[in-house]
């Protein structure tokens, strides 16, 4: 194990833990405005996601723009049971299952979709990935399910279809959604949530399956002909990043009182939105995710002129970062300038 | 005859794909770089037909000859300064995150100036249409213009390429830039040329979307943008009879299962397409085999 | 014993038989040579060996096993391990784990066990942290484990391929033009790299090249090809004095 690492991955946890403390604090002692404590839980879903794609992109080398989507299941799966459950579990293991489902239901559509698009590369895939999101998105848009006494009631139509009893309880309405979802997520949770994803993909990212992972992102013709099982890890790395953006879905859905699959949160453009956050953080850069996350979120509610020009911003940055990190004449005029100091550098991931 | 009519609206929605599907596929074929931006480009040339028509109190057709000009000044400089640096990049990921970069920002500019409400486009076309079998089947002066246009470009495009100095070299370039080089063709200039030809086009694909479809707003382009590029695949990306082929397919069942199946769904069906044709036959109707060498 | 027998391989592409009836047999702890004017085949050869490409007709044996139209990591798994003509390293990885990926099919523990940092992790990494700085000693790497495989020079990045394909512990290493793009210093510095391989792994080597110097001065038998075919075929010496590999090379 690799003690420089070991390190890189305490000092993570240490600014989330330190981070959660100071908030801590300041709810305590009344500097926090009510509207800055209603951005917590969805900071922690976007970092959470954040790091999710980064497993995807910085990882696994594969660009998803479809991983709301992902996010997208495992909010509505989460929501539906605990809907459905709401009378008959307690708010404690109903949560705890709901997370379970979550996430099962993510990392299982994650799996199913990693089979036909991990065949695909680069552009292709990642406007497949795309299509998958968008797909997603409106097949969960035309579902109804219903409960009565009879039991649970499914149509594509609409609520009229399933043919519900008078006391009947619609739960998926279609365009409409999911509402009265209970609040069961706040900023512990979510802190906790991020805690755990970022164990997990940090320890995935030391080990052996981690590194297989990178190999065949770095060349996939050699990695194969080192004795590394492509699919098998692509399918891996991709299931558990699906699954990880179920998790910021469960957070999501269950801090909100009306769930919908609108294109605002789930789609396409959403992701995006967490693309920024993983490359302004710097791709591969676990931490970095968590980080970019935080600031790019907060940054417009806490400096308010800014919030018309964020994305333009944003936008541009983006431009500028790839250009300047990737374009092959620039990395050379900077190995020109900066000379041997290159070597130097380690691995970031 | 409702069917029929359903029929010939997809083709002319199909009509506009292909149009936009043609910038796609040729920047694709040469520069082997997805252009997320090109949808955008659509909007602006929307955008800037809208202006100049208000200022010009309705004169449409100087709006549409600027909004080709600047269209095709901005996807010159789009790629000269955002994409070119890219060229060679160690990712194949730069160029399209960088692309994607391209997209929101010229999103969120048209969302400065114009704002986010939905401005009401008037057609460019103010031809009525005709009528057949006594008024039962009508088709919209738009549809057949769209139509014809979409012919028109097809054919004018396939003689430049085979037909052209520039055209040769772009299909040289597109086979091998490093020998196109040594050829003596001047492979930037051409990839630039193809740049200006896709996003003049965009500007075309713009005035008729928005003629047909009469609402513009900063995300016009996008969904349309990503359309036509699962037609240029669905035809076989690099093919320009394939971008045809494709976006008149992707338009026919887009209406068509917006007709009979569900507004809701139609989106799902089409990319469902795109992944089935992915898997089934990566290359498109119309388009070849690419092998990786060891 | 023969450790590779080869028999009757052929393979077509569209019209053109870019390998036709392909013998060889290689003996255990043998350096072999495959060498032949640009375009004859040679590679292709080496990409039918470690099934990149299914041969239309032939067979191939490893150790006597069939490993004919097998996967190419069955077939790494078999105990063939390759580098290539273009250098292929994990560029975004340090030196080391470019190394342990070579060794990951040898120490295993679950994914579980990996993502959860328990079990069998810290026992198996430890082992394979060892192992991999062995093999790095050897390869004169171990000053460089940390740094990024891209930043290494050139000649190191060769050997760093080797190190990794002996990883995986092989039976058979084929070495794809090692010698392409190296200075002479470089080309000596490889040949004693070869010669340590086959020292310290008592490995057996199946090589493609061009420098001559370094065929001749090295391998102990060769195998000629020219436009997919076996021109000649037995020890250095005669292959080499053979008039028709002389035209083959220089032409009429």
């Amino acid at each position: 194990m690799n003690k420089k690492q070991t390190k890189n991955n305490l000092i993570t946890y240490a600014i989330v833990i330190a981070f959660y403390i100071i908030v801590e604090i300041m709810i305590l002692t009344g500097n926090l405005s009510s509207h800055m404590k209603g951005l917590l839980v969805p900071l922690t879903y976007y970092a959470v996601i954040a790091v999710a794609l980064n497993l995807c992109v910085g990882i696994l080398g594969e660009l998803s723009i479809g991983h709301c989507g992902f996010m997208c299941i495992g909010a509505f799966t989460s929501a539906f049971f605990s809907r459905a459950t709401e009378m008959s579990i307690p708010t404690v293991p109903r949560f705890i299952l709901a997370f379970i489902i979550g996430i099962a239901f993510a990392a299982l559509f994650g799996f199913l979709i990693g089979i036909p698009v991990l065949r695909l590369k680069g552009d292709y895939l990642a406007i497949v990935t795309l299509a998958f999101g968008e797909i997603i998105k409106n097949v969960i848009n035309s579902f109804y399910i219903g409960i009565d006494s009879k039991g649970l009631h499914f149509s594509m139509k609409s609520a009229m279809e399933m043919g519900m009893d008078k006391d009947g309880d619609i739960i998926v309405n279609g365009a409409m959604g999911i509402t009265g979802t209970p609040h069961n997520a706040n900023f512990t949770v979510g802190i906790v949530v991020l805690l755990i994803t970022l164990f997990v993909v940090q320890n995935l990212v030391g080990s052996r399956d981690g590194r297989a992972i990178m190999a065949i992102r770095d060349n996939n013709i050699a990695a194969e002909a080192t004795g590394i099982n492509i699919t098998g890890y692509k399918m891996m790395a991709f299931t558990i990043s699906a699954a990880i953006a179920g998790a910021a879905g469960v957070l999501f859905s269950h801090n909100i009182t009306t769930l919908t699959a609108s294109s605002q949160y789930f789609g396409y453009n959403a992701s995006i939105m967490i693309l920024v956050y993983v490359v302004l953080g710097g791709i591969g850069n676990i931490r970095g995710s968590v980080i970019a996350a935080c600031i790019l979120y907060l940054l417009p509610e806490l400096l308010r002129g800014l919030n018309t020009y964020r994305m333009l911003i944003y936008s541009i940055v983006l431009i500028v970062m790839m250009i300047v990190n990737w374009s092959p004449k620039i990395i050379e005029w900077r190995k020109r300038t900066f000379g041997r100091m290159n070597l130097k550098l380690t691995k970031e991931a | 005859m409702s069917f029929l009519t359903y029929l010939i609206n997809g083709l002319s929605l199909g009509s506009i794909y292909a149009i936009i599907a043609l910038g796609y596929t040729m920047v694709y074929g040469i520069a082997k770089m997805l252009n997320f931006a090109h949808g955008d480009f659509i909007m602006v040339g929307c955008y800037i037909i809208f202006s100049v028509s208000a200022a010009l109190s309705g004169n449409s057709v100087i709006g549409i000859i600027v909004a080709v000009v600047l269209c095709t000044i901005l996807g010159v400089t789009t790629e000269f300064v955002a994409y070119r640096p890219l060229r060679g990049a160690a990712s194949p990921l730069a160029v399209l995150i960088t692309a994607i970069g391209v997209s929101y920002l010229l999103e969120n500019i048209a969302l400065l100036i114009y704002g986010a409400d939905i401005k009401s486009f008037s057609s460019v076309i103010t031809w009525e249409g005709v009528s057949f079998a006594g008024g039962q089947l009508k088709i919209q002066g738009v549809t057949i213009v769209t139509i014809l246009v979409s012919v028109v470009i097809l054919i004018a495009l396939q003689l430049f390429i085979n037909k052209t100095k520039q055209g040769q070299a772009m299909l040289a370039a597109s086979e091998d830039k490093g020998a196109a080089a040594l050829m003596g063709i001047n492979v930037n200039r051409t990839i630039a040329l193809t740049f200006a030809i896709g996003s003049s086009l965009a500007a075309v694909a713009g005035a008729l979307l928005c003629s047909a479809y009469p609402s513009l707003s900063p995300y016009t382009g996008a969904m349309p943008g990503i359309k036509a590029f699962v037609a240029a695949v669905l035809g076989g990306i690099g093919s320009i009879p394939g971008a045809m082929i494709g976006g008149m397919v992707l338009g026919i069942v887009e209406i068509l299962s917006k007709t009979y199946i569900s507004s809701q769904l139609s989106d799902a069906i089409v990319f469902g397409i795109l992944v089935v044709v992915l898997l089934v036959k990566p290359t498109g109707i119309l388009g070849r085999q690419m092998v990786e060498k060891v | 014993m023969a450790l590779l027998d080869v028999n009757n391989l052929s393979i077509s592409f569209g019209g053109l038989r870019a390998v036709d009836n392909f013998n060889i047999t290689i003996n255990k702890g043998e350096l072999y040579g495959l060498i032949g004017p640009n375009g004859a085949g040679k590679t292709t050869v080496f990409n039918l060996l470690t099934g990149v490409y299914k041969p239309n007709e032939g067979i191939i044996r490893l150790d006597g096993e069939d490993i004919t139209r097998k996967s190419t990591i069955e077939i790494n798994h078999a105990g063939i391990a390759r580098t290539f003509q273009n250098i292929r390293l994990f560029k975004n990885m340090s030196v080391i784990d470019n190394v342990k990926v070579g060794l990951s099919e040898r120490f295993k523990y679950s994914a579980l066990e990996g993502i959860l940092h328990v079990g069998r992790y810290f026992s198996v990494e430890k082992e394979m942290d060892a192992e991999a700085s062995k093999l790095l000693k050897v390869f004169d790497l171990d000053g460089e484990r940390d740094i990024l495989a891209a930043n290494l020079p050139y000649g190191k990045q060769r050997k760093l391929e080797i190190a990794r394909a002996m990883a995986t512990n092989p039976k058979l290493l084929l070495l794809d033009e090692p010698a392409a793009g190296m200075n002479p210093n470089e080309t000596k510095e490889l040949m004693d790299t070869i010669a340590l391989v086959r020292r310290e792994f008592d490995m057996t080597i199946l090589l493609i090249e061009h420098d001559m110097k370094l065929v001749s001065g090295i391998c102990e038998r060769l195998t000629v090809l020219n436009f997919g075919r076996v021109l000649c075929q037995g020890e250095t010496k005669e292959v080499l004095s053979n008039p028709e590999v002389i035209t083959a090379y220089l032409g009429e």
